[in-house]
């Protein structure tokens, strides 16, 4: 069984490779601070598959994430200047490979959709071929390794380290932005094992009214923007406004359809994943990603859009679910 | 009402931009101690915290093969062939992303498309090759709108499309929570085809701003056009 955790060593790995990389790259000032941020970040991931399992103690990786925490934050970390191809050559290059470049890129969805079409129902022995429950992981994680050697080969490429060398230089480039997400996850947890939830689900209840239908789909659906806003996921939100109004309020007052009045909360929900920079993954990483100078330029093209769903959904609520 | 601080730090934080590892940090460490956690278990939560949350930065595992590609001019490629086909301007390509990529959410290929694997490599230099063939060089701040759309396009098209999809993780969410909560019988069925007019919406609205940045590009290159730095680009 191919499971997500060798994936989880393989990212761990090339993280702690790529550190060694910066640490002897003389062309970063911050050489040091740059190489101990993403080596605790690779040990941090094999180490993880011990947490997760109960096997090891969470506390010293506790600790580590919040030293990468402190190296990014007071500016311990910076870049080199990538070693890689100029303008150039990559149009000469390009030219004379022609759409073959295409094929290694497009590696990794064809792996991917196969993987999640096919080969996720495919066993041997009684024992199924992906890890059940991660194989959208596993699929990315296929992907990119039959890409990448679909790509060494196609191109002629014999050193590995070439494509350490261009990841590693990426890597610097997205810098901190990084990690945000899965920092935002763990705060996440602990908002809601402190309870933070049932606070603001308490404090919306208590200040908005909700007598009439239209005002009770209006609290709803922009309880849960606005939640999904302060916490940075539909998910979070969803059970904290659904027990306080969702439920109680449209469908057992009101005798809204469920079905309806739940997936158009949820969607409404999504309208703040698209505005708010606690949505790590989705709006801040990409903008780094994208090497954009404006860290908030996916959320600004995202607004209005965000705007006018979310009355979408109000809409169709009032409208059809009752 | 005290743990509420911490939500307090985050949002003035991000307000101030503050470097947002820090915010977060911070906010953490501050909210576990005033939710009454020992200092060992807000450590403990960070660590767990980063474990459980792996997932979200495994995409880093095609960077090297991204990076390798982008080395030999995959973008450049990319500029190429887009230049090809002449009708599709910066709009109409990021509209036909937008939907390619919610048709793709909605039967559950969530993966397939994404910010690393898709929008760097390919999405990115094609609306920028569209928008180059039209307007020759591009300004940064252009690049940078198209980029930022781009991205907005690959978020859209994923979250108005997973839904419609019966397996997605929000889904079974609902379900999960309404089901063990209230001891109803809700079908997953159900919610995914009232996530569909949403999706409708999601495609009408968001493809109508995509159109409208083409007419938006015109005006802002076409008015630089008459500036003498620009004009010789904008012949090709």
């Amino acid at each position: 069984m191919i499971k997500a955790e060798w994936f989880y060593w393989l990212v761990g790995l090339s993280f702690l490779v790529m550190a060694a990389q910066m640490v002897t790259d003389r062309s970063n000032p911050k050489r040091f601070g740059t190489g101990a941020f993403w080596g605790l970040i690779g040990a941090g991931f094999i180490y993880s598959s011990w947490v997760v399992t109960k096997q090891a103690p969470a506390e010293p990786l506790g600790a580590a994430v919040l030293v990468m925490a402190v190296l990014a934050g007071f500016g311990f970390t910076g870049r080199g200047t990538p070693r890689t191809t100029t303008p150039e050559e990559r149009t000469a290059s390009a030219a004379r490979l022609g759409n073959k470049l295409f094929v290694p890129a497009l590696t990794i969805p064809v792996v991917a959709m196969a993987c999640a079409i096919g080969v996720k129902h495919l066993s041997i022995g009684g024992e199924p071929v992906l890890q059940t429950g991660s194989e959208t992981i596993l699929g990315l994680g296929l992907g990119a390794v039959v890409a990448l050697v679909v790509g060494m080969v196609l191109l002629r490429e014999k050193r590995l380290s070439v494509p350490v060398q261009s990841g590693r230089t990426m890597l610097e480039a997205m810098g901190w932005a990084m990690l945000l997400p899965q920092m935002l996850a763990t705060l996440g947890a602990i908002f809601q094992v402190s309870g933070v939830g049932g606070q603001v689900g308490k404090l919306a209840t208590a200040v908005l009214p909700k007598d009439s239908l239209y005002v009770a789909v209006v609290v709803y659906c922009v309880g849960m923007f606005a939640f999904t806003l302060i916490m940075g996921n539909a998910f979070a939100a969803f059970p904290v406004m659904t027990a306080a109004v969702g439920w109680p309020v449209l469908i057992g007052h009101f005798h809204g359809n469920p079905a309806a009045v739940l997936a158009l909360g949820m969607l409404a929900g999504f309208c703040g994943t698209l505005v708010t920079p606690m949505a790590a993954n989705f709006n801040i990483v990409p903008a780094a990603l994208l090497e954009l100078k404006d860290q908030y330029g996916p959320i600004k093209a995202q607004l209005p859009t965000a705007g006018i769903l979310l009355g979408c959904n109000i809409v169709i609520m009032a409208l059809f679910a009752f | 009402m005290i743990v509420l601080l911490g939500v307090l730090v985050v949002v003035i934080g991000f307000a101030t931009k503050r470097n947002a590892l820090l915010v977060v940090a911070a906010a953490g460490i501050i909210t576990g101690l005033l939710g009454g956690l020992s200092p060992a278990k807000v450590l403990a939560a960070f660590g767990e915290g980063f474990a459980g949350s792996r997932a979200v930065t495994i995409f880093a595992i095609t960077l090297p093969v991204i990076g390798l590609l982008e080395r030999y001019g995959l973008q450049e490629q990319a500029r190429t062939l887009i230049a090809r086909f002449g009708r599709l301007t910066t709009g109409r390509f990021l509209a036909l992303y937008l939907g390619l990529r919610q048709i793709g959410a909605a039967v559950g290929l969530t993966n397939v498309f994404g910010h690393a694997q898709t929008v760097r490599p390919l999405a990115v230099p094609m609306a920028e090759g569209a928008a180059e063939r039209r307007y020759g060089q591009l300004p940064a701040r252009t690049r940078e709108k198209i980029r930022s759309f781009a991205a907005g396009a690959d978020n859209v098209g994923l979250f108005f499309g997973e839904d419609v999809f019966l397996a997605v993780g929000s889904i079974l969410l609902i379900t999960g929570f309404v089901n063990t909560t209230y001891g109803t019988h809700l079908e997953p069925l159900h919610l995914a085809l009232w996530a569909i007019p949403t999706a409708l919406c999601a495609f009408v609205v968001h493809g109508w701003r995509l159109l409208r940045l083409d007419r938006f590009l015109e005006r802002e290159l076409l008015a630089a056009d008459t500036h003498p730095t620009t004009a010789e680009g904008a012949d090709r």
